[in-house]
């Protein structure tokens, strides 16, 4: 990156640079710990590392003037999400990890490798298209509207006008999810006896 | 800063890809689809700060139904569990021919 490029919002100098470092040192930690949770044998010590994550993305969102979806981030998927997970590794008792490894042979790992670097030069290549500069909001214009109506309007405004409808529809979705989780867990008598 | 988070967003969804593909662990592998999912929320989020911020409320649904996914995945998962005694993805070859 540049010396010259300067983050919206920001004033120029030592602060800018302060940022950039952050900017860097969270999407380091966020790719380091994401590593790890896909290579550690034991589930509980991969979800931890996935939780780490998590939370930088958290800290990469309040960097980029997005600090109620940060919140969320934490809340919901941290919080939440990644309990839900635990809970069930917990319940099924699957925490050692220790007898079976899981992790494929060489053959699997070096095809799977493969299609990750194809699929990293392909995300790498469409990042390189040209956006329309019309649709460009001018220079630190997010962080001008946070400050100026907090860091919910922004989000609640749409969410309850353009996308009204996606949001109705959200809830049947949550419903079905319920009741699509209660009758999968849901043990049967005849294979149970009580 | 688009540069750079979506440089962040495309390393993460590649280490999802590679986890999907290398790990037999259902749950595992279901996390990986989980961090996938939020290497897109950090593409959506970096693009909202330069397109406006309809990406974030995209991000909203798109955790909405990340809970919704993770909590009918998981009673699958425990269904499977009772069937077989393993969440080995190995051992889940119904469909096998």
């Amino acid at each position: 990156m540049q010396a010259t490029v300067v983050a919206p919002g920001m004033p120029h100098g030592t602060l800018s640079l302060l940022y950039t470092f952050h900017f860097y040192l969270f999407g380091l930690i966020a790719i380091v710990s994401a590593l790890l949770f896909v290579t550690r044998k034991s589930p509980v010590a991969a979800a931890l590392w996935l939780v780490n994550t998590m939370f930088c993305l958290a800290a990469l969102y309040v960097l980029l003037d997005a600090q109620f979806i940060g919140a969320i981030q934490v809340l919901v998927y941290a919080g939440a999400i990644m309990v839900v997970f635990l809970f069930v590794i917990m319940l099924l008792n699957l925490g050692q990890g220790g007898d079976v490894t899981d992790a494929r042979g060489l053959g699997w790992k070096l095809t799977g490798g493969a299609v990750s670097l194809v699929m990293l030069a392909q995300i790498f290549a469409l990042t390189r298209a040209k956006t329309p500069i019309n649709l460009t909001l001018p220079d630190g214009f997010t962080a001008r509207q946070v400050e100026q109506t907090g860091a919910i309007a922004p989000v609640a405004g749409p969410l309850f006008n353009e996308y009204l409808l996606a949001f109705e529809v959200t809830s049947v979705l949550l419903l079905a999810a319920v009741v699509g989780t209660v009758i999968l867990s849901k043990q049967r008598g005849d294979e149970h006896a009580r | 800063m688009l540069a750079e988070a979506l440089f962040f967003s495309a390393v993460l969804f590649t280490i999802g890809v590679f986890g999907v593909l290398i790990r037999r662990n259902a749950i595992i592998v279901f996390m990986c689809v989980e961090l996938m999912l939020n290497a897109v929320n950090l593409t959506f989020v970096a693009f909202a700060q330069s397109y406006g911020a309809g990406g974030q409320v995209f991000v909203f649904f798109v955790m909405t139904v990340a809970a919704a996914e993770a909590a009918v995945g998981l009673a699958i998962i425990i269904a499977l569990f009772r069937h077989r005694q393993s969440v080995n993805l190995q051992n889940i070859n119904l469909l096998k021919g």
